[in-house]
């Protein structure tokens, strides 16, 4: 019952009611104004520029102060993105400023990678904004806005246009980011070609579907100067904290042998317009489009890779927990079928360096089985040839005895016959050979 | 020669010094399609003649340097050209009738250097590199009406000390004879001190303290280009064609074309040793075309002859098996 008197009333269209007293709610703006004061204020700026074009002095005359910078050196090899970050205190504002600087930028021989450094960290401080959104406990209010709030693109004045590298880069960040252009160093240009040279930039970036940071024109309070300001563009500006004395004042100029450029002279460059435009009049709307725009469309194309989806085929809305966890539960059981793949595989390595182990024990088993065989033939065949040798030498030895034998009988023999007759004869003419062999035989 | 980054200046610095309009109707591309834009050589010659004496200049513009997204060896067109000048007039000097040799070698690069930066960029330094063994560098600061006394002081003082770390040889003023007078010695020094010189270029006339002169117009005050506290126009214009064109010429001829001639005889001769495994009795002659062709002849005949050789020991070897 109760469910459907809610229901009831929702459905009704809001009525417009008049107040017969003053009730005191027109103090809601003061309230917001004092709790954002306390609260502080963020801000983020990148300046992307050549090493050497003047970002870190333009933003010293900005606001006044001077913020440790050394200088960057020609030679990096890469593009590097240097955030520092600073408290600043006017009236009682607080404003946490950040100032992001690329070093390096523009000094390569091959600029064909530049540009990713940059939307690399434009990324990540979306990513981690949105996973502050998406954290089960959050702390929005506390956690410190790191998103790029606006990007000052710094031009070198070389007179005639755009250079590529410029064109190329500003077209890879004016979706994330919110661009204005500036022409640094403009005191190296004259009037006359600085208007043209102002108009061949802005018909390039045109031309080229390059989408700057226009002012905005709706809030009637701003609408005049604001598209004002939009036909300046870019503004060519001149940063200096040098005092020099012009006339019978201290301004901030940078003195030259024929003259002196004020910075804060309307004739001379646009940094006025500059700093009205960004910081006394549109620093909010700045943030606003950073977060509704930039950070939304961040949002988007991150969601959609990872397959969220804000209506089903069947027009049911998915509330995000929902998509979330069945998310989650595809994930985890990818994650066990690969863990059980890896573990597959590991196992069949194994069966298999243990088969190749096996294989080989057998080989070396057999070959030495053939080398024991092979060394008890070589016994053998030593051993029948020493057998044959010692046949040799006896059966030599007993034909030495043999013959001996012979000629010791065959000289008795003829020793006998001889012995009557020539006992006496040949008692001295058989020599001692006879009687030796004789002699011998007897022995 | 003028070579530098697009804007820098060259074009109005060249008008200045001659006093000419080199450049009428000239297109400059837009950002995109400089992209990928490739170095192109272009040549201008104009005849100007001052109180008789007639002189033929020749100014080569390397558009596109610089300009691509990557710039990976942007410098080697530029090397290119050089070589072909040297080894044209290495041809004519070899040739038979050698009375009206046209003289195109480059006999100066002015590099311009952007005064944005704190010194000397990796594609200035290649550049330099690939270069200063081949023609005379005078590096320049261009656009030097953006940086105050001071940071110009700063800016020479740092090119120089990166020149010298980077072994960078650019050129070098003749030193002076002993027995010069000392003003002549003190402009000199004052010279050498000078460089780089910082350069700004106008081809307006200007009104300023009553005097019509040449001179950039700001809301603050008029740059005066041959004023020699505003910047190193009127040294630069001295240096180059008053006193130093001469010795420009002269150091091309005797240093840089004699390193390049010795460097072509070089090869050509190790290459040709190569080949031929005996001394050649008749000095080669430095002529391109036709010897490349005999040189092939020689390496064919060479190898045949290896054959045969061969052929010979082997058949000599099978007579002396058979034999035995």
């Amino acid at each position: 019952m109760a469910a459907n008197e809610v229901d009831v009333f929702a459905n009704e269209e809001k009525r417009n009611l008049e107040l017969r007293g003053h009730v005191g709610f027109d103090s809601l703006p003061d309230q917001l104004v004092s709790k954002s004061v306390a609260q502080g204020f963020c801000f983020n700026i990148l300046c992307v520029g050549e090493t050497g074009i003047g970002k870190s002095t333009l933003m010293n005359t900005l606001f006044n102060t001077t913020f440790e910078n050394e200088e960057a050196s020609h030679y990096e090899k890469e593009v590097q993105l240097r955030p520092q970050m600073y408290s600043l205190q006017e009236s009682n504002v607080n404003l946490k400023l950040t100032v992001v600087h690329t070093v390096g930028f523009g000094d390569q021989i091959n600029k064909e990678e530049s540009y990713k450094p940059i939307l690399e960290y434009i990324d990540a401080q979306f990513e981690k904004y949105l996973e502050e959104e998406m954290k089960i406990k959050r702390s929005l209010a506390n956690c410190h806005d790191t998103r790029i709030h606006i990007c000052l693109y710094f031009i070198a004045p070389n007179g005639h246009s755009l250079k590529s590298l410029d064109l190329v880069t500003m077209k890879k960040l004016d979706s994330k980011v919110n661009i204005i252009p500036v022409i640094a160093k403009a005191d190296t240009v004259s009037r006359s070609e600085l208007d043209k040279l102002k108009i061949k930039v802005m018909s390039e970036l045109v031309s080229n579907g390059v989408q700057i940071y226009q002012f905005p024109t709706e809030d009637e309070a701003v609408a005049e100067i604001n598209s004002s300001m939009n036909t300046h563009l870019p503004f060519a500006v001149v940063g200096s904290v040098d005092d020099v004395k012009v006339g019978n004042k201290m301004v901030k100029a940078r003195l030259y042998p024929w003259g002196s450029v004020q910075v804060e002279n309307e004739n001379h460059c646009d940094f006025v317009k500059l700093r009205e435009m960004l910081l006394r009049v549109n620093m909010e709307d700045l943030r606003e489009q950073t977060h509704a725009r930039h950070y939304e469309l961040y949002r988007r194309c991150k969601l959609e890779e990872m397959g969220f989806k804000d209506s089903d085929p069947d027009s049911q809305s998915f509330s995000l927990q929902e998509t979330y966890e069945a998310k989650r539960k595809e994930f985890l059981v990818d994650l066990q079928r690969k863990e059980e793949e890896m573990r597959q595989m590991f196992v069949n390595k194994v069966k298999e360096t243990e088969a190749e182990l096996k294989e080989k024990e057998k080989e070396l088993h057999g070959r030495f089985e053939q080398l024991k065989r092979m060394h008890q033939d070589e016994k053998k065949n030593l051993e029948e040839k020493r057998r044959e040798l010692e046949e040799e030498m006896n059966a030599f030895n007993r034909r030495k005895v043999a013959a001996e034998t012979l000629m010791g009988q065959a000289l008795q023999g003829c020793s006998q016959p001889f012995k009557k007759d020539k006992d006496k004869k040949n008692f001295f003419s058989l020599p001692s050979a006879c009687s030796l062999t004789s002699g011998r035989n007897l022995n | 020669m003028v070579a530098g980054e697009s804007g820098m200046g060259k074009s109005t610095l060249v008008n200045s010094l001659f006093l000419t309009d080199l450049y009428k109707d000239r297109k400059l591309l837009n950002a995109e399609e400089r992209i990928n834009q490739t170095v192109e050589i272009i040549k201008h010659t104009v005849d100007i003649e001052e109180k008789g004496v007639k002189l033929k200049l020749t100014i080569v513009d390397t558009p596109g340097f610089g300009d691509a997204v990557n710039n990976n060896e942007c410098w080697k067109p530029i090397t290119d050209y050089i070589d072909q000048q040297f080894e044209q007039y290495f041809r004519d000097e070899s040739g038979l009738n050698r009375k009206n040799i046209q003289d195109n070698r480059v006999h100066c690069c002015l590099y311009f250097i952007p005064p944005f930066g704190h010194g000397l960029r990796p594609v200035d330094v290649e550049f330099m590199k690939a270069l200063h063994e081949k023609v005379n560098i005078i590096p320049l600061i261009a656009k030097a009406d953006c940086l105050t006394p001071n940071e110009i002081k700063k800016l020479k003082d740092r090119i120089r000390d990166e020149i010298e770390k980077f072994g960078i040889k650019v050129y070098q003023f003749p030193e002076c004879d002993s027995d010069e007078d000392e003003e002549f010695k003190q402009l000199d020094k004052e010279l050498k001190e000078c460089t780089p010189f910082a350069v700004i270029g106008s081809n307006t006339v200007v009104e300023a303290r009553g005097q019509r002169v040449r001179g950039r117009l700001y809301p603050w005050g008029i740059v005066e280009v041959e004023n020699q506290s505003h910047c190193d126009f009127v040294k630069l214009r001295n240096m180059l064609i008053r006193s130093h064109m001469h010795d420009l010429k002269d150091v091309t001829c005797d240093v840089h074309y004699e390193n390049y001639r010795a460097q072509c005889i070089q090869e050509m001769t190790s290459k040709l040793a190569q080949d031929n495994r005996m001394e050649s009795p008749i000095p080669i002659l430095p002529l391109s075309t036709p010897d490349v062709e005999t040189e092939k002849l020689i390496k064919m005949k060479d190898e045949e002859l290896k054959r045969m050789q061969e052929m010979l020991n082997k058949m000599q070897q099978q007579m002396h098996d058979k034999e035995q």
